[in-house]
């Protein structure tokens, strides 16, 4: 095999800025898969979006450092040269297929574009180019999907849609950036196949993009692992997996989350009971308010949380976990009943609820958007103080500093703006916004998902330790079922806003009842059972 | 812990500075304004300061009968009448103000026939009525400036109110406001304030507001716009899960958004305002007859183009006033633009 791309002693940097990539070497061969590999923040994406100068012209600087695509170097060829290389023999797809597809162009003439920039081709000769990617990347009945707008597709087959993209000129190299990060499980691992299978057709070399370690080992010939804009491993997946050598990469690969959660508490006295939980959307109203068509998005759910248990709810974006959290917490209307600690809070109106809020709180999902950026840590900490103890301002403070050091944050923080904390560090503080409070139920919504794999898991040891310690219950949302095994009792699965099943989390790991479940679980810990990258088929 | 500029608003300081036509602007129009303020101590047929037989007089603050200078009249003394000025300079001296013309002074010793050209007494001129046109500048200016800032605060407090509502409750509220809003900006605001002229006299508060009821509109929009996007936000929802209220979520978490929107707006609302003023004045529905208006000083001008000064007056001092602001709104902008570091 010979080098297809030879990327040495790489550095990039912003304006005047130190070089955010320094000194990075690596190369792919023909017909091979490179993982880069790293936190965010690494540099790898960077690095991958320079190989076809992709990045802001007037900011970027390449400071040292060449791109030897089949010995030609990227980083001094005029950019008309570039424009042919572009597409033609190195592609790329991105993160995020909601917002890589133009949404104001049809699937056929998003394809053909390509088609006729690269190879001059005619309309006619376009669509049957285009009818053939569609089949090759598996999108089902592709010529009723020639007319389709990108807001018709699912994500999972915009994704595809991009890969044909990417595919239509059969490149050598495909540069494939966070492909998967966008999707549910169960699609990300039918995309993951699909470029597996796709290289091995077309012997079309692919450098994958990831965070995720688990996806490396199977998918990948060879690891660069980058940290902090350096790469500071790099070898055979087999051997980087058996024997790491970088402290580093062991940290990435220690990450994954235990397997089981902390023990249950024996016979838990029913703090949260719910019974018949419904959320219904309206799409359509009449002139007088009667609604006339409406989404369905939680349909009779019920369950139990136990004081110091964990319910996990799981489930494919869409399925309504989020919705059962919001619902809980009163954000959106729903019917049905639920009660906390016996109490009935589901006819009270905002105000009659008020009170309770103190005792089930929330954390969101993305750190950097439940933060309110023009206030202090100390201010987000103890405005529900405020609202919920006006008369005593003076032992606020010592509740802030004793919420933020039961969180593992330095309570002199306080004084500062949350734009300077990390993700990790922004979840610490919205936990302690929650925890200040003192509450019974805390609902956990993705907390997660936002971070990188090894503040991941000190989030989770976090969140343990406060259930161990404060008795607390959670309901953690999440898509994840890696991040939920590690924390979860009772696990509730939903599909459509439907209860698919509901059970001790143990026993529905080790053996699902239903079809669906078993193909979530599937999908998820799949990467997990196996060793070395498929060779074969 | 005391009060401190957020790296974000001395970043917005940084570019504001950056741009150095809008911050001179800024400290020019602060300066003419200031001064303006203190037109009584600029422009007025009152001395600042006298003494007479010893004692120590300030006619500007203070109300002097005749009779404290050897007249007849139980009435304020005069100053400009040559028997009191003569009486006084006899037996002690009067210090002036620069100009010696209050705004509505008429001029009764004019070499020529009113207007009066520039001159060494009348440094602008005197309009079609003898009155001095640098008086009459600059407190045209302090009206304009000051009306146009009241207009401009009770429009925003009004507007931004509206906007948040309506974004913040969605559906009816919304629903009902915006076409309220198509109805309301639909009336003619010039033929109300002909009519609202031919009924009562309008005074400064008069049209005050009648102009508010008509543009408080100009905010709303971009107000609620900003509201629906940051009703969804995770920090609010975050509010709303902490138990906090409707009108702290608005005030604490959204409307600090929305002021971004609302400061980059406020200097051409300004302008807006004292064109609107002017042009008002201009057609003479505006302030009522005798107050001092660069209006009514360009309607002067267009009545006597054989008077030129009249006409370059006005021109003049509201071209500078209206680039002034349109300067300090440009440099306003760039401060709150997120693509300039």
């Amino acid at each position: 095999m010979t080098d297809l791309l030879t990327v040495s002693n790489l550095s990039i940097a912003f304006d005047d800025a130190d070089p955010v990539v320094r000194s990075v070497s690596f190369s792919v061969d023909t017909g091979e898969t490179v993982a880069l590999v790293g936190e965010s923040g690494s540099g790898k994406s960077v690095s991958a979006l320079s190989i076809l100068r992709l990045l802001d012209a007037r900011h970027a600087r390449y400071p040292s450092g060449q791109i030897r695509f089949r010995g030609e170097d990227l980083l001094a060829v005029p950019e008309k040269r570039l424009r042919q290389v572009r597409g033609q023999d190195i592609s790329m797809i991105f993160q995020e297929p909601m917002t890589s597809l133009n949404p104001l162009h049809t699937i056929e003439r998003q394809i053909g574009e390509i088609l006729a920039v690269h190879r001059g081709m005619r309309p006619a000769q376009a669509r049957a180019r285009t009818l053939e990617l569609l089949t090759l990347v598996g999108i089902p009945d592709p010529e009723s999907r020639l007319g389709s707008y990108p807001h018709q597709l699912s994500g999972g087959q915009k994704q595809r849609v991009m890969i044909a993209m990417a595919l239509a000129n059969e490149p050598d190299l495909l540069i494939a950036d966070e492909p998967t990060t966008a999707l549910d499980v169960t699609v990300q691992k039918q995309v993951l196949e699909l470029l597996g299978e796709l290289r091995q057709r077309l012997n079309m070399a692919v450098l994958l993009i990831t965070h995720d370690l688990s996806i490396v080992r199977r998918y990948a010939d060879r690891v660069v692992v980058m940290e902090q804009g350096e790469v500071v491993e790099q070898a055979r997946t087999e051997t980087l997996f058996q024997s790491p050598a970088h402290p580093y990469t062991r940290k990435l690969l220690d990450a994954e989350p235990p397997e089981s959660p902390p023990p249950a508490p024996q016979a838990p006295e029913p703090l949260l009971e719910v019974r018949g939980l419904d959320v219904r959307f309206p799409l359509k109203k009449s002139l007088f308010g009667k609604v006339l068509r409406d989404v369905h998005a939680v349909q009779n759910v019920s369950f139990t949380l136990g004081r110091g248990e964990t319910l996990g709810i799981v489930g494919e974006s869409g399925s309504g976990k989020t919705t059962i959290g919001h619902a809980l917490l009163k954000l959106i209307g729903s019917t049905g009943d639920f009660a906390l600690g016996g109490e009935t809070l589901s006819g009270l109106n905002q105000a009659r609820f008020r009170p309770y809020r103190r005792r089930l709180q929330m954390v969101f999902q993305d750190p950097f958007g439940s933060l309110s950026p023009r206030m202090s840590v100390g201010e987000i900490v103890r405005e529900g103080l405020d609202v919920h103890a006006p008369g005593e301002r003076d032992g606020h403070e010592q509740q802030v500093i004793q919420a933020l050091s039961d969180v593992g944050l330095d309570p002199a923080i306080r004084h500062r703006y949350p734009h300077e904390f990390s993700g990790g560090q922004r979840q610490r503080i919205a936990i302690a916004r929650a925890l200040v409070l003192q509450p019974d139920v805390i609902v956990l919504d993705e907390p997660t998902s936002a971070l990188d794999r090894t503040v991941q898991k000190q989030v989770i040891e976090l969140l343990r330790s406060l259930q161990a310690r404060y008795g607390l219950s959670y309901i953690f949302i999440s898509h994840d079922l890696a991040v939920v095994r590690a924390l979860s009792h009772r696990l509730l699965v939903l599909q459509h806003g439907r209860m698919v099943e509901y059970g001790d989390a143990v026993e529905v790991f080790r053996a699902p009842r239903q079809a669906y479940t078993r193909e979530l679980l599937g999908a998820a810990l799949f990467y997990q059972d196996t060793s070395g990258p498929t060779t074969t088929n | 812990m005391g009060w401190k500029l957020s790296p974000i608003q001395q970043r917005r300081l940084r570019n504001f500075r950056a741009n150095r036509r809008g911050y001179w602007s800024l400290w020019v129009f602060l300066v003419l304004f200031g001064l303006s303020l203190c037109a009584e101590l600029i422009a007025n047929d009152k001395p600042l300061m006298l003494s007479y037989k010893g004692d120590l007089y300030f006619p500007v603050v203070q109300t002097l009968p005749e009779e404290t200078f050897g007249g007849f009249l139980p009435t304020e003394a005069d100053y400009r009448d040559p028997y009191i000025r003569e009486e006084i300079e006899r037996n002690g001296w009067i210090l002036w103000p620069p100009i010696p013309f209050s705004y509505d002074t008429i001029n009764y010793n004019l070499d020529v026939p009113s207007p009066a050209p520039p001159s060494a007494v009348n440094w602008l001129g005197t309009d079609d009525q003898g009155r001095d046109v640098a008086a009459r500048v600059i407190y045209g200016f302090r009206i304009s400036v000051l009306f146009g800032l009241i207009l401009t605060l009770i429009s925003c407090v009004v507007g931004i109110a509206a906007g948040a509502l309506q974004g913040y409750y969605g559906g009816k509220v919304d629903l009902l406001g915006q076409r309220f809003i198509e109805i309301w900006s639909g009336l003619p605001v010039l033929y109300l304030l002909i009519i609202l002229s031919s009924i009562v006299q309008p005074n400064f508060w008069w049209l005050l507001g009648i102009m508010v009821l008509f543009s408080w509109m100009g905010l709303v929009d971009v107000v609620r716009a900003e509201f629906l996007r940051a009703r969804n936000f995770e920090y609010v929802k975050a509010a709303r899960a902490l138990g906090l209220g409707n009108r702290q979520i608005m005030f604490r978490h959204i409307l600090p958004n929305a002021m971004v929107a609302t400061l980059t707006f406020l200097p051409f609302i300004l302008t807006g305002a004292i064109t609107g003023l002017t042009s008002l004045d201009f057609l003479g529905f505006g302030l009522p007859p005798g107050s001092p208006s660069l209006g009514e000083l360009i309607a002067q001008g267009k009545a006597n183009l054989q008077a030129p000064w009249l006409g370059l007056s006005a021109f003049v001092s509201l071209a500078l006033l209206l680039t002034l602001l349109v300067f300090v709104g440009e440099a306003v902008r760039d401060a709150f633009d997120p693509r300039k570091h």
